[in-house]
């Protein structure tokens, strides 16, 4: 959709702008000082690990030790000086002010959580981008299929359905490499369902999404009590991929063991990113891909082959998605419980439009989902007084603030959810 | 010289080249209405009887032998789907005989007890589909606004909160109690759905991931409440059972389930086609569904309608959930509303979100899954199945050019239905 249906008052008034947004940043200052610096006791430390105990491959690094009350204080000078610059002269980049000041805030949480105590950080941010990775793909996915504008909001089952297909054929073959490609398979035959529904008989693609994910978690849940559950040795016991450390790259002190030190699924998803920013916004199928998902008449009258296009794209993206779910099982547990991937599918989706349809963006948006799903795992052991459900509230509140404050600046494909005709 | 178009022959039927001879008309409206769902709904049955004998070893184990024995096969075969089926419809609708034997007995001997556990599956059947029909308007609505409301189900757990909120902390005879129950019930949900529709309306945020996030956050709040302040004494997380006063009656003796959420769904489902089709309000939320951009040229209020119709459409499915409690489980346990979202979507395309559709497809619905049970017990088919089997008629139905396709229907009208915008603002 092209036309704007929400008429914004055009935000001509910037001081209006400035002066929300400073007070905003200045109050998150003041919240930090009230929640986190009133309540450590002085003379406390935080003790940072920043080597994972008994890793071998890494260049062991000291841990950092910080005076809890003085650093949560320091963060919450910074907060207060940036939403004061704010207020009073205006930065253009307010993306970056409320990058700085979450990152204040989150580790002057960090601090005060841990105060008295010592908290391994390397290791959380491994898990977090461990925990990253299935969302990651799925936002993937999404990205792939939703810049030739086809939305596809059938992650859930498909991921089910691949996640199920690698393990039962990792465990029939003894072989972990070849679920996966069965998983990728899966993946590829769904979404090309899904592709010929929206495209051949032009059902609305929503709604074909929501079939897909119904048919998928049934027919997962169904195989899965049928057969899955029963014949367990046969079928479904597969072992999971083994942490491979990169070389030389594992050495790096902090880098090493969040990134060089994980399953060949990790590096997969990183790669693919990478790859596929580089092909989405650097080559000629990119941009004819774009154009597609952008303006489909206007593609079709210089040649481009819209429908192949689209096919291509959903099928591509389908893949994607098969080796995220693949990641559950052959890449975590090892073996297919239904209804196993608990809705990390339209995280994915909202890691998707978080990051802006942008494959660099899904990731970073993603990280910060892994980051909070392995914050308050570890908060639990930390015995904090907050409940932990409102921790795990966390990461869908983000969405929904981000969501809300940055839709007018992410940039939907135009031609997004719209059925081509060709004429 | 330029290109000036004729009028075109009076006749034009046979010579067209490339255009297909138009049939006469397949009967009425109605009949084509209804003929793509039939349709769907049969073959989704069909493919899930395929899925039933496959998945059967008796069956496979027969085939083994189909060279030599082919009967066999077939006999073993159409066992296992009749015995599926039939436990299918038996836990839907009880046996025929038995009810008609049961109500001899009670006029002979006046002792009612053969006929209640005849009418046993019936009402278990309707009971299901009571929070079905609900939470399926409130899925329609948002659909007749354009509104994806995937959030059914986060709404629909924070009604049954509220509900049993009141339901055991207040005491007041009960035709103040029920009300408020029901109208606290309500309340949540549209607050709940309220949240998506003002930030849709004021910044755009797309509610479908919205609503969403809502659902988890609505499912970690009641796994806190139903762990904390609202625990009943004991180690289950649960609220307390609810008092007398706050339950909706019922209309037979235990422990047949059915009770007056079934009557109140139904009106409640007319209240809803009045309020659609019968008043403005209704009218421009269905104007602004269909065209938003002639809505706002029209002079409506884009934001001020998609507020309404998210809100409405939160107080009806918190209003399925508060039924569900009030009348069925006077408890709330965890898990409570689960699988309510999808399957509310599922009815509300079915139909078509018009709101006799949605009845219609609830009962339909509702009667499925309450049979499904007895079939999972007797012929030990998964659950599941059914969840398969709706799959495809949603995608039968969404798609009628497949069905058209399957059974060689030719169209009268091209019928693309285009429910939702993109992620578009």
């Amino acid at each position: 959709m092209t036309t704007n249906l929400v008429p914004k008052n055009a935000k001509s008034t910037n001081l209006r702008t400035r002066l929300a947004a400073g007070i905003l940043l200045l109050f998150t200052g003041l919240i930090i000082i009230l929640l986190f610096g009133v309540n450590t006791k002085p003379g406390l430390n935080t003790t940072f690990g920043l080597t994972p105990l008994g890793d071998k491959n890494v260049i062991p690094i000291p841990d950092l030790v910080l005076p809890a009350q003085p650093a949560i204080y320091v963060l919450a000078i910074v907060a207060i000086f940036v939403g004061g610059w704010q207020l009073a002269r205006g930065i253009k980049s307010t993306g970056l002010l409320a990058g700085v000041v979450a990152f204040c805030f989150v580790f002057a949480f960090l601090i005060w959580a841990a105060r008295d105590n010592s908290m391994d950080l390397v290791g959380m941010m491994n898990t977090s981008v461990v925990r990253a990775t299935p969302i990651a793909l799925a936002a993937l996915c999404g990205v792939i299929s939703e810049r030739a504008a086809v939305i596809n909001i059938g992650l859930e089952g498909i991921m089910l359905m691949s996640a199920m297909t690698s393990v039962m054929v990792a465990t029939l073959l003894h072989n972990l490499y070849a679920g996966l490609v069965a998983g990728m398979l899966t993946g590829m035959i769904i979404a090309g369902l899904h592709a010929i529904l929206v495209i051949y008989f032009k059902v609305d693609q929503i709604i074909s999404g929501v079939a897909v994910n119904i048919v998928g978690t049934g027919a997962s849940s169904f195989i899965s009590n049928r057969y899955m559950q029963i014949y367990t040795d046969q079928i479904n016991n597969s072992g999971i991929f083994p942490n491979i450390p990169i070389p030389l790259l594992a050495k790096i002190p902090i880098l090493g063991p969040v990134v060089f030190e994980n399953n060949v699924i990790v590096y997969i998803m990183l790669i693919l990113v990478a790859v596929t920013f580089v092909v989405l916004f650097y080559t000629r199928w990119g941009l004819r891909t774009r154009a597609v998902g952008e303006h489909p008449k206007a593609a079709d009258t210089l040649g481009v082959r819209v429908y192949m296009t689209r096919y291509v794209n959903v099928i591509l993206g389908g893949l994607v998605a098969g080796i995220g779910g693949a990641y559950f099982t052959i890449g975590s547990v090892g073996r297919f419980d239904k209804l196993m991937t608990a809705g990390k599918g339209f995280i994915g989706l909202a890691a998707m439009i978080f990051g802006n349809w942008n494959p660099v963006g899904a990731l970073g948006s993603s990280m910060i989902f892994g980051f909070a799903d392995s914050l308050q795992v570890k908060m639990q052991i930390l015995n904090i007084p907050v409940p932990t459900e409102f921790l795990q509230m966390a990461p869908y509140l983000v969405t929904i603030i981000v969501l809300a404050g940055l839709v007018g600046k992410v940039h939907t494909p135009a031609a997004d959810g719209l059925p081509y005709e060709k004429q | 010289m330029e290109n000036v178009s004729l009028p075109k022959p009076a006749v034009s039927e046979n010579n067209q080249a490339g255009k297909p001879k138009e049939k006469k008309r397949n009967g009425s409206k109605l009949f084509q209405t209804l003929l793509v769902p039939v349709l769907a709904i049969l073959t989704g049955f069909i493919i899930g009887a395929i899925v039933i004998a496959l998945s059967n070893d008796a069956v496979i184990a027969s085939y083994r032998n189909i060279f030599r024995d082919p009967g066999a096969a077939l006999a073993a075969t159409w066992s296992a789907i009749s015995v599926a089926y039939g436990s299918l419809f038996y836990g839907s609708f009880g046996s025929v005989t038995e009810i008609f034997h049961s109500i001899q007995t009670y006029y002979s001997t006046g002792d009612s007890k053969a006929f209640l556990l005849a009418i046993y599956p019936f009402t278990e059947s309707l009971t299901t589909v009571t929070p079905y029909i609900l939470a399926g308007l409130a899925v329609a609505v948002g659909f007749k606004c354009g509104l994806f409301n995937i959030g059914a189900e986060g709404q629909f757990g924070i009604g049954a909160l509220c509900s049993a909120y009141v339901g055991y902390a207040m005491h007041a005879p009960w035709y103040i109690h029920l009300p408020l129950a029901l109208l606290a019930g309500a309340a949540g949900g549209a607050i709940w759905g309220a949240i998506p529709g003002l930030l849709k309306g004021l910044t755009g945020a797309h509610e479908v991931v919205t609503t969403i996030m809502m659902n988890y956050v609505s499912f970690r709040l009641s796994d806190w409440l139903l762990n904390g302040p609202m625990k009943a004494s004991g180690f289950r997380p649960l609220t307390p059972v609810i008092d007398n006063s706050a339950m909706l009656p019922q209309f037979f003796p235990d422990p047949l389930r059915l009770n007056w959420g079934f009557i109140i769904a139904l009106a409640i489902a007319f209240l809803v086609y009045w309020f659609l089709f019968k008043t403005p309000i209704g009218f421009e939320i269905r104007a602004v569904g269909a065209n938003p951009d002639g809505a706002r040229y029209a002079g409506m209020n884009i934001v001020k309608n998609f507020v309404l119709a998210m809100t409405i459409s939160g107080a009806l499915a918190g209003l399925a959930g508060a039924v569900q409690v009030l009348g069925v489980d006077h408890w709330v346990g965890q898990g409570f509303s689960s699988g309510y979202g999808f399957d509310s979507i599922a009815i509300a395309l079915l139909g078509q979100s018009h709101p006799l559709g949605v009845v219609l497809a609830a009962l339909l619905w509702g009667t499925l899954r309450s049979g499904a049970t007895n079939m999972q017990l007797t012929a030990g088919v998964p659950i599941e199945i059914i969840s398969i089997i709706q799959g495809l008629v949603i995608v039968f139905v969404a798609a009628p050019a497949v069905v058209r396709w399957i059974y060689r229907i030719r169209a009268i009208s091209t019928q693309t239905t285009v429910l939702t915008r993109g992620w578009g603002k």
